[in-house]
């Protein structure tokens, strides 16, 4: 059970790649139940950041808990966590059903198979369960990644553009997990492209330009169509936040 | 979360190799093409040699451990190549299996992997080479055992280390072979005392050095493994 401090927490985040600083002394929170939704154009250190809250990647400077614990060090702490990412981490020799079982027992899930079956159910891919991953489709070979990171009912998602390959059916079907997972209290991070998909299922959005995050909001205050052109027009002038913008968040 | 109970290291460590084993099982790209390297290099060291000038049995055991010393790269290359695809050692690494356990898993998949290879070439080394059937080549069998432990405790740890570079193929044969080489020469040592009749006493203390090389290299290999995954 998490406890009841942020369920994702980063302070001074730094992380450098020889010179080049990837992620700049970034801090961010995201309680229990929330999900934040993380804006950027390529190269702002998006994906950076979600692997140093990951654990994949450790930080030059500053510090990452999950519920309170640090990550990398802390096996507990790790259990409460799921991963989408670009690649779907999947074993393309495996079935569907043997990938996603496979996670359920290195989460100790108690009965893995049923497990594998309801998460596969729940990304309505179910009736491919039998099929070796190389031969799903990429949008399917999606959705079983989705349910292999969902299977051990995490408390702690990090979704890196999941919204990728996806057809409308697989769009939906991840927009109504992402809902339940919320309604569980789970907390989300969500790196993502796509404004309309980001917040239809963000309590707050963040916009992370050059390694930094520049702008955090509530999304309950947010003026989501001036957020979607402003961010839009930054991302297509690419060249950073322009003096003013107001991007319909409030810094 | 109710209901999950995290493996410990040996739970872990036998699900990897579990997985491994079935991904090679259902593919078998490494273990056929590492198969196919081992008979074709005993037929090729056969042919040639002058059989005037060195016997065929005092060939075989060098021959032997240069034959699973290059096969058995060819089946470490592809352990962790299997996560690297869609990295799926990044699930690994996110779950609160320990980098240990990931270790340890591997290593018995490159061991499964490693012994079926020489459950072939052994006995067609021995038709090749006309070797005795029989206690000499259960004595071997021994040999090859703890000889092949070392190998897969070295190879494995660099396997890892290798597979993100671009050349991995060159890579993990330029940082295995010389730690291999205290290994391959006490087992060929070892093997030629078998085949040559002489008594047990006098092998002994070869499989004592192998046991010592095994520990050792387990240990400090296991130990070493989870900063090879820091990027």
């Amino acid at each position: 059970m998490l406890p009841a401090s942020p369920a994702i927490e980063a302070a001074g985040v730094s992380r450098t790649f020889g010179r080049r600083r990837a992620v700049d002394d970034v801090t961010l929170s995201v309680p229990a139940g929330d999900c934040l939704a993380l804006f950027g154009p390529n190269g702002a250190g998006k994906t950076t950041l979600l692997r140093l809250i990951a654990g994949l990647l450790a930080p030059s400077t500053g510090t990452v808990r999950v519920g309170g614990r640090p990550l990398r060090d802390d096996a507990d702490a790790r259990a409460q966590v799921g991963l989408i990412s670009h690649q779907s981490m999947l074993y393309r020799a495996l079935t569907a059903r043997e990938n996603v079982e496979f996670a359920a027992r290195l989460y100790g899930v108690a009965d893995p198979r049923a497990a594998a079956v309801r998460a596969l159910d729940d990304m309505r891919v179910l009736d491919r369960a039998d099929t070796p991953v190389r031969a799903l489709s990429r949008g399917l070979q999606q959705r079983v990644s989705i349910a292999r990171a969902i299977v051990h009912a995490p408390g702690v998602v990090l979704l890196d553009e999941p919204y990728t390959g996806l057809d409308a059916a697989g769009g939906a079907a991840l927009t109504g997990m992402l809902q339940s997972l919320r309604a569980a209290r789970a907390a989300l991070l969500l790196v993502t492209h796509n404004v309309d998909e980001g917040l239809a299922v963000a309590s707050h959005a963040a916009v992370m330009l050059a390694g930094r995050i520049v702008r955090m909001a509530d999304c309950a205050t947010l003026d989501a169509r001036t957020f979607r052109e402003e961010y839009r027009a930054l991302v297509v002038n690419g060249d950073g936040l322009p003096t003013g913008a107001p991007l319909g968040l409030s810094a | 979360m109710t209901g999950r109970r995290t493996p410990g290291v040996v739970a872990a460590a036998w699900l990897i190799a579990r997985k491994d084993l079935a991904i090679e099982f259902r593919t078998r790209t490494a273990f056929l093409s590492a198969l196919v390297f081992a008979v074709l290099a005993l037929c090729i060291f056969y042919f040639t040699w002058d059989q005037s000038v060195v016997p065929p049995a005092d060939r075989a055991p060098g021959v032997l451990w240069v034959v699973l010393a290059f096969s058995g790269l060819l089946g470490l290359q592809r352990s962790f190549g299997v996560e690297e695809h869609d990295r799926g050692i990044d699930a690994l690494l996110v779950s609160p299996i320990s980098r240990e356990a990931i270790y340890v898993g591997k290593a018995i998949g490159n061991l499964v992997f490693l012994f079926a290879i020489q459950l072939v070439a052994i006995p067609a080394l021995a038709i090749f080479y006309n070797l005795p059937f029989g206690r000499p080549l259960l004595a071997v069998g021994g040999i090859v055992l703890l000889a092949t432990i070392g190998i897969v405790a070295v190879g494995t740890l660099f396997s890892a280390m290798a597979v993100n570079t671009r050349l991995a193929e060159l890579l993990l044969p330029m940082l295995s072979l010389p730690f291999f080489v205290p290994i391959l020469m006490t087992a060929a040592q070892a093997t030629t005392l078998v085949f040559a009749g002489r008594p047990p006493a006098e092998v002994w203390p070869s499989l004592k050095i192998l046991i010592a090389f095994d520990i050792v290299f387990l240990v400090a290999c296991t130990l070493a493994f989870p900063y090879t995954l820091e990027e």
